[in-house]
C-alpha cells in the first residue's frame, strides 16, 4: 500500500466526517474529491481488492434501481457488495464509497466476499472501466437526458464504444445488453463473443408505436430507417432496419410474460437453462426491465437463482423511485421523473392505478437536472389529465411547469409554488388522510423533497441507508 | 373568421425533434384554435416532396448530428429547391436550430468541409471543432417587431449549439442578444430573417412562451391568403409567467 494511497482515505474519510457534522449532503462528492487529490487511482487501489470483482452498471434511466437489485442479490448469495448505493455516480462518487468501506491502514475488509456494484454515469463510463477492470457492464438503456450536459444523444454512445474498445481482450468483460434498445444493443455488434442480451418477448406488453419520446429513429449501421414489429414504450421494442440486416438480438435471457399489476409486476424469465419466475414488488414496465437487466447482470457473474429470486420479491425501491412515506395518515410517493421518457413511463405507471389522482410536479434547472427544460414539451403530461383533480407546478422552474401543463389540458390557471417545502406543504394539505399525493419530481428536487418528507415521516437520509443496509446484512 | 385555415408543413418531425420542438406545434394548434382559425398539419419527412403553394407557413426543428446528416441529404434530394421557391413567393418559415443551420447556404466541418444547404437564408456556419465550447444556456434576445418599430419585444429560450452562424448581405438578423450568445458570441446577433423566413437558435420550446412572436408568424403566414387577419387577445396569463420568469435567469 503506497503512502499516498493511506493519505487519501485518512482525507476522504476526515471530509466525509466534516461534511456530516454540517449536516447537509452526505458529503459523498466532497469526500471523493478529497481522497482523490492525494491518490488519483485511489479507486483503482481499492477496487481490485474485493476478490469477487466489479459489476459497473451504466445507461440513461434505471441505473440506480438495477444496481441496487444487484446489490440485494448479492448480498442473498452471502457476498457483500460495495456500492455506491447514494447514486453519487461519477468518479468521485465511487471513490467517497470505497474509502468510506476501506480501513485506515488501507485495505478492504473481508475482502474474499467483496463484490464491487458500481452504478456509473454514462459519460463516466471509461473512466470506471479502466479503473475497476469489471467483470461485466449491465447497458439499460439510451434517451435522451441532459443534452446541455452530455451533448447529444450519439455523443454518449460513442464514449461508450470507446470505454468498450479500451478493455483488454483477455479480460474483456460480458457485456450485458438490452436487446429492445437499438443504441444498447448495437455495443454487442462484432463482440458476439462478450455480449448477454436480455429482453422482453411479451408483445401484450407493448404500447403506442408513436410515443413521441424516442431517440433512435435511424439505423447505427446503415442510416436507415428503423421499423418496430413490437413497441414497448419510447424506442424499446423489436425492432429491425429496413435497409439493412440490422435487427433486435435474439436474446438468450427474456421476460416471456410480464404481468403489470398496481403494486407488483408479476415476471416469467426463460433462461438459457431453465425459467424463473419472480414477482416484483414495483409497479411498471420501466421496471421489468431493470429487474430483467438485473437478473441478467446477476447470471453474468455467476450468481445462483434462489438469490436472485428471494432478493427481487423482497425489493424495496430505491430512493426517490417509487419510494412511499406515511404522513400523517397519508400515502405519498415520490417517482422520479428526469427525462422524456423516464417520465412517460412514470405517468403511465401512476395512470394504471385506481382513482382519482392528486399531483406535486417539479421541475428543477439544476446541474444534476440539465439546464435545458425544452424536454418537458417532449414528455406526454396529457395520460394523467383526465384522470387529475388537483395539480401544482412547483421548482426552480415552475413558470414552465405550468404552461406545459396548461397545454396538457390542466387549466389556464395552474397554481405555482417555486419553493420546495411550501409545496410540499400545499400539497399535504390538499391530500386527505387516507388519500395518495404523487410527488414527480426532476432529479435535484427529488433529493430535498426526499429530505423534507424523511424529516416529517421519520424515514431515513439516502446516505445512512448504507450502514443500515449492511448492519442489516449481518 | 370561421372560414380562415393556417395549412403548416412540418418538415422531418421525427428525425428533427431534439429540443422540444413539438413545443412549436403545439403552440400554433392552440392560438389557432384559440380564435376560431381552423389548423391543418401536414408532416413530411424522408422522400417526400414539397408543393411550395401548399401551405402557409413551414416549420423545422432541430436534430442531432447523425439524424442531421440523413435530411440533409434528403433536403437537397427533394425538398431544397421547394423550399427557395416557396419563401421568394412569400411563404412563412420558422427554423429552429439544427433547421436553421441546414437552410443556409453551406456548413463547414471541423476539418474544413463544406457541405451545402438548401440556401433559403445568405448565411452560413463553421464548427469551430470539439476544443471550442459549444454555445449553451439560457439567451435572451431583443427584438422589433415588423422590423424597427419602436417596441422592442424580448424572445426568451435555451441555445445549444457549436455551430457559428455568420449573415451574409441578403439575410437580416432576427433579434439582438441581450444575455447569452447567439449566432455566433461575437457580433451580437441572434437568428436571421429573409423575407417572411425567420432562422433562430433558440429553442425551449420556442413559441410557447414568447406569445408576441407566435401570434407574429402566425399574422404573417394568414397575411399571404387573408386580408390583415385579426388576432384576438387570449388568455396568455401563463405564458406571460413563463415569459417573465425566464427574464431573469441566469445565462
Amino acid at each position: 500500500m503506497k503512502v499516498r494511497t493511506i493519505m487519501a482515505i485518512w482525507a476522504g474519510k476526515a471530509a466525509a466526517a466534516a461534511s456530516r457534522v454540517s449536516g447537509r449532503g452526505g458529503g459523498t462528492a466532497i469526500a471523493g474529491l478529497a481522497a482523490e487529490r492525494f491518490d488519483p487511482q485511489i479507486v483503482r487501489h481499492l477496487a481490485s481488492q474485493a476478490r469477487a470483482g466489479a459489476i459497473a452498471v451504466t445507461g440513461t434511466n434505471g441505473k440506480t434501481t438495477t444496481s441496487l437489485m444487484l446489490s440485494r442479490i448479492a448480498t442473498a448469495a452471502q457476498l457483500r457488495p460495495l456500492h455506491n448505493r447514494s447514486g453519487s455516480n461519477l468518479m468521485r462518487g465511487v471513490a467517497a464509497m470505497l474509502v468510506e468501506e476501506a480501513t485506515i491502514a488501507g485495505s478492504i475488509p473481508d475482502a474474499s466476499r467483496r463484490l464491487a456494484i458500481l452504478e456509473v454515469d454514462e459519460a463516466t463510463l471509461p473512466a470506471i472501466v479502466d479503473a475497476v477492470q469489471p467483470r461485466a457492464i449491465v447497458f439499460t438503456n439510451l434517451f435522451r437526458d441532459q443534452l446541455d450536459r452530455y451533448g447529444e444523444v450519439d455523443t454518449v454512445a460513442k464514449s461508450w464504444e470507446r470505454a468498450l474498445a479500451a478493455t483488454a481482450t483477455d479480460t474483456a468483460p460480458t457485456l450485458v445488453l438490452n436487446a429492445d434498445d437499438p443504441a444498447v444493443a448495437h455495443l454487442g455488434r462484432g463482440r458476439e463473443a462478450q455480449a448477454l442480451y436480455y429482453g422482453v418477448d411479451d408483445a401484450s406488453a407493448g404500447g403506442s408505436s408513436d410515443e413521441h419520446a424516442s431517440d433512435f429513429r435511424t439505423c447505427l449501421e446503415c442510416g436507415g430507417d428503423l421499423a418496430y414489429d413490437v413497441t414497448y414504450y419510447g424506442h424499446i421494442g423489436h425492432w429491425r432496419c429496413t435497409k439493412c440486416d440490422n435487427a433486435r438480438p435474439q436474446p438468450s435471457i427474456r421476460v416471456t410474460r410480464v404481468v403489470l399489476g398496481d403494486d407488483v409486476t408479476s415476471l416469467t424469465i426463460a433462461l438459457p437453462d431453465g425459467e424463473m419466475k419472480i414477482a416484483l414488488p414495483l409497479a411498471g414496465l420501466y421496471n421489468a426491465y431493470n429487474a430483467l437487466a438485473a437478473v441478467a447482470g446477476a447470471i453474468a457473474l455467476g450468481l445462483p437463482r434462489d438469490a436472485i429470486v428471494t432478493a427481487l420479491e423482497g425489493f424495496s425501491a430505491a430512493f426517490g423511485r417509487q419510494e412511499r412515506f406515511a404522513i400523517d395518515g397519508r400515502d405519498v410517493q415520490v417517482l422520479l421523473g428526469k427525462n422524456p421518457t423516464g417520465l412517460n413511463q412514470v405517468m403511465r405507471t401512476i395512470a394504471a392505478r385506481p382513482g382519482r389522482k392528486r399531483m406535486l410536479f417539479f421541475l428543477n434547472d439544476g446541474i444534476a437536472d440539465g439546464r435545458d427544460i425544452s424536454w418537458i414539451w417532449d414528455a406526454d403530461y396529457e395520460t394523467l389529465q383526465p384522470q387529475t383533480d388537483w395539480v401544482l407546478a412547483a421548482g426552480t422552474r415552475a413558470e414552465d411547469l405550468a404552461l406545459r401543463l396548461k397545454y396538457a389540458g390542466f387549466g389556464n390557471d395552474v397554481a405555482i409554488e417555486p419553493e420546495t417545502s411550501a409545496a410540499v406543504a400545499r400539497a399535504l394539505a390538499a391530500t386527505p388522510a387516507g388519500e395518495t399525493l404523487y410527488v414527480v419530481p426532476t432529479y435535484t428536487a427529488m433529493l430535498d423533497v426526499r429530505e423534507l418528507l424523511a424529516k416529517t415521516g421519520g424515514g431515513r437520509r439516502f446516505w445512512e441507508d448504507d450502514a443500515v443496509a449492511a448492519g442489516s446484512s449481518r | 373568421m370561421t372560414d380562415v385555415t393556417l395549412r403548416v408543413a412540418h418538415l422531418y418531425p421525427r428525425l428533427m425533434n431534439i429540443y422540444g420542438d413539438r413545443g412549436n406545434i403545439m403552440c400554433l394548434r392552440r392560438r389557432c384554435e384559440a380564435r376560431g382559425i381552423g389548423f391543418e398539419l401536414t408532416e413530411l419527412s424522408v422522400g417526400d416532396a414539397l408543393d411550395p403553394s401548399a401551405y402557409d407557413l413551414i416549420f423545422a426543428g432541430g436534430a442531432q448530428d447523425r439524424e442531421q446528416r440523413a435530411v440533409a441529404d434528403d433536403l437537397l434530394a427533394t425538398k431544397a429547391a421547394a423550399l427557395r421557391d416557396a419563401v421568394e413567393s412569400g411563404v412563412s418559415l420558422l427554423a429552429v436550430c439544427g433547421a436553421y443551420q441546414l437552410f443556409g447556404r453551406f456548413y463547414r466541418d471541423a476539418s474544413g468541409v463544406e457541405l451545402p444547404g438548401a440556401g433559403v437564408f445568405d448565411l452560413y456556419t463553421e464548427n469551430p471543432g470539439e476544443l471550442v465550447a459549444r454555445c449553451i444556456g439560457n439567451i435572451i434576445a431583443e427584438w422589433a417587431p415588423g422590423g424597427g418599430g419602436a417596441t422592442v419585444e424580448t424572445i426568451v429560450g435555451f441555445e445549444n449549439h457549436g455551430g457559428r452562424t455568420h449573415l451574409g448581405a441578403g439575410a437580416q438578423p432576427l433579434a439582438r442578444v441581450r444575455r447569452g450568445r447567439g449566432n455566433n458570441g461575437a457580433d451580437g446577433y441572434e437568428g436571421a430573417v429573409y423575407k417572411n423566413a425567420i432562422g433562430t437558435y433558440i429553442h425551449g420550446s420556442l413559441l410557447p412562451k414568447n406569445p408576441a412572436l407566435a401570434d407574429h408568424v402566425l399574422r404573417v403566414a394568414l397575411a399571404r391568403r387573408h386580408a390583415g387577419p385579426e388576432l384576438t387577445a387570449i388568455d396568455d396569463r401563463a405564458e406571460d409567467r413563463a415569459h417573465a420568469a425566464a427574464l431573469s435567469l441566469r445565462a
